[in-house]
């Protein structure tokens, strides 16, 4: 089981590799489109990079409940 | 003849012999080539293992994540587009954005995008696939990028007409201009298809050359010994506008775009008319449009791919156009030929030859075929004085496009 900290550090390097954003501004209360500037086709990046990172299935439906960097952490914590 | 002129006021490139215009002409006139082997391990098992990669990979220009989204070919468009636009000195001009326009193609598109997503749908499945695939592949991206780069609202338009896209891509440049459709176009093409399917496309139709061994001597129009072209990648911009408009604004004018002909064929999927009769309409068009006469046009450049079946056909159709004086040349012989990129950076090497009175050469002319009885700079750049020059392009389709530049 991987902890927050550890999935969020896990998101921070698919960010940096799929959308440039710098590590060091991912915080869980950090918003993908508004604080990350993610648009909607890297968002589908992510979330594949991550299914795949973590061993866990994001439907479609769900993706557009991850608004922040949190609500990805939690999705993946509970759903892993 | 149109009342309205148009000019150019800016030129962007990057080619096999350099990542700018500068250094592109400066490689021609020295001669150089730009053929190299390909080294991937995909080129062992093909018949052809040569070509012309760009000078500056577009990675080095542009940032990483950028790239993840663009097809090869738009990163080329963008980087000889801004080129360009900054040659001219828009930078900071204002063009209104919905007085300008775009008008760049592709002959091929972003074929290695399609090949490489297809590897990772084979391999991973559809889920795999990237969500920038259809921005990437569609053959308007090109156009549509150099489009938002700077803001166009006056239309990007996207040629396809295979080896003659970039020719007629300014051509269309010059009717948006004349119609009053835009002030300004940035009008060019790019390429980007050195990959293993594309080369196993055109050897087997045995239109490429294989002489591995000595990539730098492969493309060698008009000589008795051309086995194919070479297939080279790149791009070339350039900026048109309205004469009065550049006049305004005090832009550097490098040439008059004179006049344009555009004809097709009706003959054949791939073989040339063996008469150039439309390549031949094509320069009497652009002639006639231009208001000049073959006597007038000092300077040939090309569109000579070093096949044996295609070159000799344009030499007939130069001599019945425009006569036997034109000092003619191949720059592919030094560039490789860039497939729809070609005619707009032949066109960059025509404006410059009329700049600096200089015909750039074509190199490994070393034993000229039988039928050449027209006066080619072969081996060395010629000091030419050029009021006027002409740039042939032609392409797979029967396409056949003549542009005609002069002095400003």
């Amino acid at each position: 089981m991987a902890t927050r900290e550890e999935i969020t550090s896990g998101l921070a390097e698919i960010l940096e590799e799929v959308a440039g954003v710098n590590p060091d501004d991912v915080a869980e209360g950090k918003s993908f489109t508004d604080d990350l500037d993610v648009d909607s086709l890297s968002m589908v990046e992510v979330v594949v990079a991550a299914e795949e990172k973590f061993g866990v299935k994001i439907p479609d439906n769900e993706v557009q409940n991850l608004k922040t960097v949190g609500d990805a952490v939690t999705y993946i914590e509970a759903n892993h | 003849m149109s009342t309205v002129d148009v000019v150019v006021t800016g030129l962007g490139a990057t080619t096999p012999l350099g990542g700018d215009v500068a250094s592109t002409w400066d490689a021609m006139l020295a001669g150089r080539s730009g053929v190299g082997s390909l080294t991937e391990e995909w080129a062992a098992q093909l018949p052809v293992r040569i070509g012309a990669r760009v000078a500056v990979d577009p990675s080095e220009i542009i940032e990483r994540v950028r790239m993840r989204r663009l097809d090869r070919s738009e990163a080329m468009a963008i980087i000889a587009a801004k080129q360009a636009w900054a040659d001219a000195g828009l930078e900071s001009a204002g063009v209104d954005p919905e007085r300008l326009a775009v008008s760049f193609g592709s002959g091929i598109g972003g074929a290695i995008t399609l090949l490489d997503q297809d590897d990772i749908l084979e391999q991973s499945g559809p889920r795999r696939v990237s969500p920038h695939t259809v921005p990437m592949l569609m053959p308007n991206g090109p156009a549509a990028y150099v489009g938002l780069e700077f803001g166009a609202k006056a239309g990007v338009r996207a040629m396809a007409s295979a080896c003659a896209t970039g020719a007629e891509a300014i051509a269309l440049g010059l009717d948006l201009i004349r119609l009053g459709r835009a002030d300004v176009v940035v009008a060019g093409s790019t390429e980007a298809v050195i990959h293993p399917l594309p080369i196993a496309g055109f050897a087997s139709m045995r239109a490429m050359s294989t002489r591995n061994d000595d990539p730098e001597r492969a493309s060698r129009p008009w000589d008795k010994n051309r086995d194919g072209f070479v297939l080279g990648e790149g791009s070339g911009a350039i900026i048109l506008e309205r004469a009065d408009y550049a006049a305004a604004r005090g832009a550097r004018v490098y040439a008059r775009l004179a006049g344009a002909g555009v004809t097709s064929d009706g003959y054949d999927i791939v073989q040339p008319d063996p008469d150039c009769a439309g390549g031949i309409r094509a320069m009497r068009m652009a002639l006639r449009d231009a208001g000049l006469t073959g006597a007038d046009i000092k300077h040939v450049n090309a569109h000579a791919t070093s096949t044996p079946a295609g070159d000799m056909g344009e030499i007939k159709g130069i001599r019945a156009a425009i006569g036997d004086h034109s000092v003619i040349t191949s720059t592919k012989s030094m560039t490789g030929h860039l497939l729809g990129a070609a005619g707009a950076l032949e066109s960059i090497a025509t404006i410059l030859a009329i700049r600096d009175s200089v015909v750039p050469p074509t190199i490994n002319l070393d034993d000229p075929d039988d039928r050449l009885d027209l006066d080619v700079a072969a081996h060395k750049a010629r000091q030419l004085d050029i009021p006027a020059a002409l740039n042939n392009s032609f392409g797979f389709g029967g396409h056949n496009v003549a542009l005609i530049f002069t002095r400003p």
